[in-house]
């Protein structure tokens, strides 16, 4: 049935599912992100130094997890859609330089922080993962925001970018929009970490800490939501990009709206994934429950898709050009070849395979809560 | 499609690249080895439950953790500088190069990830025998990760299973069994993934062999030193059997990167392999300089390491760069000739295209196709620019083969001298034992230098150059990102040295 499927598909079918299957593995990202959110509550519910070694032992169990999925999303993009991946990585370079760099910073500081004669000293190895939660975070999102808001650049009849913007991607952070993107991520990302935290920490000798954490929920969460609400506020009336009978790109009023009417999926996926990231925050400051991050995460996920869906599916220009409007891209234009895409769908089978067991040892490693004596040392510590 | 380009911002992205890439390579080698090493020191606990075995086991996962979190921070801006530094290389070939890469992600990534944390705090989480899985899984999924991007390399070496589309301007899939199975992929995986076993093994011996000299942890030590010796020495066998390979499909598919390691300026029968000698680094191709101040060859080795056969014909750089009409070798200056037919030809193509001009398009498309086989070299202004920068690729690669020598020799004195009980009495042994891993690392970098820049100019062997494979970037933005890159990973660097020099004076845990 799979296989007669990918062999019967159309190019336009494969081109929409690998946009969907970029949007998942970038939707989950997004819910990974609790570890960014994570580092960055360090500074302010950890009181003790015991305290801040089981968040971080906490968090650096996950870590690796959102670390592979910005690769697994990178490469996925690249293989799917290269024009997208050279457009906006040679194009808007200084805002993923920027990323990267956070991201290099946060891979070394778990390991690193607390070894002896590690040259820089755990506050710097702190502050490391504390950049990578804020302004690595912040960037994902503003990027995220270009594929509503547009970006600086055209191409060539050979498809060669040109940017036309002295700060190369950077300006995407002066938008509103795109800002208030990032910093709902950023607020977001605080609300699951702190949920996980409650979720995987066994506060026996450390009841002070699930207060401060199941406070830090509350208020990310409430933090989070006028920037949210000005994204939906925003993007419903805003005028997008669509493709003309001709093929060309053409401006489309209320093209988002229009989006989550014509595709109800976008819109279940809105509406369903806001009222899981309510429920999630309020059970968790709210009542004495641990599993917030269950709802808020399948929520994030499912705002994730809406987001990413209501940006490509649709005959939407996903990436589309302030400068020259018919160098917006879009899912058909920026794909790869039809043959590649039928590969890439035949590994792709491998994914629920990779979940299973992710979800599997994930289980078997948290089914004991994380406690002082573990941190201490017993059993391997950071 | 680019006429003009910035040979400065070119020469900063490349030193971006490789800057990365040798930081990158001074903590995967290690990676890919040492946990296979590990997988069969915490099998031998598992089957024993001995503590020493244990311990001995946590101790080399510490280091190797130590290592392997600076070898991710390298690891992700090399997929990323692809498209930021390369993006018109990701455009053209992303829909052949992307897939080896989203598959490494998917196969490969995610199973080091998820079991690397249960290998290290799985102790007392998981069954033994779950444990034990995710440290194998750990080796498998590294070295997977290996498969596939050596995979991607192998197809910028030798591109096939691809097809040029005039109408998207691109290189496209054709054959994904091709790409996988590329002979030069193949023997890249294979000689990669065993010289880092062999380096492991070097790792192991260095540190063993510090700790005898300074009388602490003498039992383990020597645990360890059979174990790598043992290791070590299979692996260098295989290292040789690849390298041999990956020399004869260079002669098939990269015959002037085979030219310039061995700096063979002209062509010959029963080619020589110079066994010893100094390049004439001063040498230009095309002047009367000589290419040595004097180098003692080995008749014959070369034709039989390149052809596997007495009597034919190994092709010089001169050969290569001028043509040899007796042996049908075609210049690069008539294959620049062609290459700029094909791109003149493809311009217009897509005029006659974009015009609705059937006829004169198809008859465009007929002169490309003819000559498309050597659209890279219509971007080379000079038939010179074809051959690699020859003193450095010599240099690496024999310094790569002498140390790829001495390694066994060394794996073989320690067996030996363990097996007769000796091996605390060999203070000159233990020595030389400790400098190992850093020689080895030397050849770790010499063997990337000889791949990377013996392919040089290509990015795409002959149909994309390095120059139009660029971002369209300034050198500044560049040079840039170039120093914050130098200066970030030299801290890590410096970091991870210390910390694991701390660790290893700490020393594993008596039982």
């Amino acid at each position: 049935m799979i296989a007669f499927w990918i062999q019967n598909a159309s190019h336009a079918q494969l081109q929409e599912l690998w946009w969907l299957l970029c949007s998942v593995i970038g939707a989950l990202f997004l819910f990974l992100t609790f570890v960014q959110g994570g580092q960055t509550l360090l500074w302010q519910v950890a009181e003790t130094e015991t305290e801040k070694d089981l968040i971080i032992n906490s968090l650096g169990r996950k870590w690796e997890m959102t670390f592979t999925t910005l690769v697994l999303f990178g490469g996925a993009l690249f293989a799917a859609f290269p024009k997208f991946y050279a457009t906006s990585f040679g194009g808007a370079y200084w805002v993923w330089i920027l990323i990267l760099f956070t991201f290099i910073i946060q891979a070394v500081s778990y390991e690193y922080r607390k070894k002896p004669r590690n040259i820089l000293g755990a506050r710097i190895y702190e502050t490391f993962l504390l950049v990578n939660g804020v302004v690595g975070i912040l960037l994902i999102g503003a990027a995220v925001g270009t594929f509503f808001t547009g970006s600086n650049f055209i191409l060539s009849s050979y498809n060669l970018v040109t940017w036309t913007s002295s700060l190369r991607g950077l300006e995407a952070a002066f938008s509103l929009f795109n800002l208030s993107v990032g910093l709902f991520l950023v607020f977001n990302a605080r609300a699951l970490g702190a949920m996980y935290l409650l979720n995987n920490i066994d506060f026996s000798e450390n009841g002070g800490l699930e207060e401060r954490l199941r406070a830090a929920t509350y208020k990310n969460f409430l933090y989070s939501l006028p920037f949210l609400g000005w994204f939906v506020v925003q993007v419903i009336p805003m005028d997008g990009y669509g493709i003309g009978e001709n093929g060309e790109i053409i401006r489309v009023t209320f093209k988002y709206f229009l989006n989550l009417i014509q595709v109800p999926g976008l819109f279940f996926a809105l509406v369903i994934g806001l009222v899981l990231v309510v429920t999630g925050a309020m059970l968790t400051a709210k009542t004495e429950a641990k599993c917030g991050i269950w709802s808020s995460g399948l929520g994030t996920v499912l705002l994730g898709l809406a987001i990413f869906g209501m940006a490509g599916f649709n005959n939407t220009a996903f990436y589309p050009s302030k400068v020259d409007l018919q160098s917006s891209l879009t899912i058909y234009t920026a794909s790869s070849s039809m043959y590649t895409l039928q590969v890439m769908t035949w590994v792709a089978l491998l994914i629920p395979v990779v979940l299973a067991y992710v979800v599997y040892v994930w289980w078997s490693m948290d089914r004991k809560k994380m406690s002082v004596a573990e941190v201490s040392g017993v059993g391997g510590s950071y | 499609m680019i006429e003009n380009f910035d040979l400065t911002m070119v020469n900063w992205a490349r030193a971006q690249f490789a800057m990365t890439a040798m930081y990158h390579w001074v903590f995967v080698p290690l990676t890919l080895g040492i946990t296979w090493i590990i997988a069969f020191y915490h099998t031998i606990y598992v089957k024993t439950g001995s503590e020493e075995w244990k311990n001995l086991t946590k101790f080399w996962m510490k280091l190797f953790g130590i290592n392997f979190a600076i070898g991710v921070a390298t690891g992700i801006i090399m997929e990323f500088e692809f498209g930021t530094n390369w993006s018109n290389y990701s455009w053209m070939v992303g829909d052949i190069f992307g897939a080896p890469l989203a598959i490494e992600g998917i196969a490969a990534f995610f199973l080091e990830a998820t079991f690397f944390a249960v290998m290290f705090f799985g102790w007392n989480r998981v069954s033994k025998g779950f444990h034990l899985f995710s440290t194998w899984m750990v080796a498998v999924g590294s070295n997977l990760s290996a498969v596939w991007i050596l995979v991607a390399n192998g197809w910028m070496q030798h591109p096939v299973g691809q097809a040029f589309n005039p109408d998207t301007a691109r290189f496209e899939m054709q054959n994904f069994t091709d790409v996988v199975f590329n002979p030069v992929a193949v023997s890249k995986f294979t000689h990669t993934t065993s010289s880092a076993m062999l380096f492991a093994a070097l790792f192991i011996i260095s540190i063993s062999s510090f700790y005898l000299l300074k009388g602490r942890h003498v039992k383990m030590a020597k645990r360890s030193i059979i174990v790598a010796s043992v290791f070590g020495l299979l692996a260098s066998g295989f290292v040789g059997f690849t390298g041999d390979e990956a020399a004869y499909e260079n002669a098939r598919h990269q015959p002037m990167k085979l030219a310039a390691f061995e700096g063979l300026y002209q062509g010959e029968k029963n080619a020589g392999l110079v066994a010893f000698g100094m390049v004439n680094s001063k040498k230009q191709v095309g002047d009367d300089q000589d290419a040595f101040h004097f180098e003692i060859r080995i008749p014959g080795l070369l034709t039989m390491l390149a052809n596997r056969k007495f009597g034919t014909f190994v092709p010089g750089i001169n050969d290569l760069v001028y043509g040899n009409a007796e042996q049908g070798i075609m210049g690069a200056a008539e294959k620049m000739e062609k290459g700029k037919v094909a791109i003149t030809q493809l311009d217009a193509y897509k005029k006659f295209k974009k015009a609705g001009d059937e006829a004169a398009a198809t008859a465009a498309l007929s002169i490309f196709d003819e000559n498309k086989d050597y659209l890279g070299y219509g971007f080379l202004t000079r038939p010179e620019e074809a051959a690699p920068p020859v003193a450095l690729s010599f240099n690496a690669f024999h310094i790569m083969v002498v140390l790829g020598t001495v390694f066994p020799l060394v794996f073989l004195a320690y067996l030996y001298f363990s097996y007769k009980d000796t091996l605390l009495e060999q203070k000159w042994l233990l020595g030389t034992g400790t400098i190992m891993f850093f020689l080895g690392m030397v050849a770790q970098q010499a063997g990337w230098v000889v791949a990377e820049v013996g392919r040089q100019p290509w990015a795409i062997q002959d149909l994309l150059p390095v120059t139009v494979a660029r971002s369209n970037l300034t050198a500044g933005t560049v040079q840039t990102t170039f120093f914050m890159f130098l200066v970030l990973f030299t801290i890590l660097l410096v970091a991870e040295i210390s910390i694991m020099l701390k660790q290893i004076s700490l020393g594993p845990k008596e039982s």
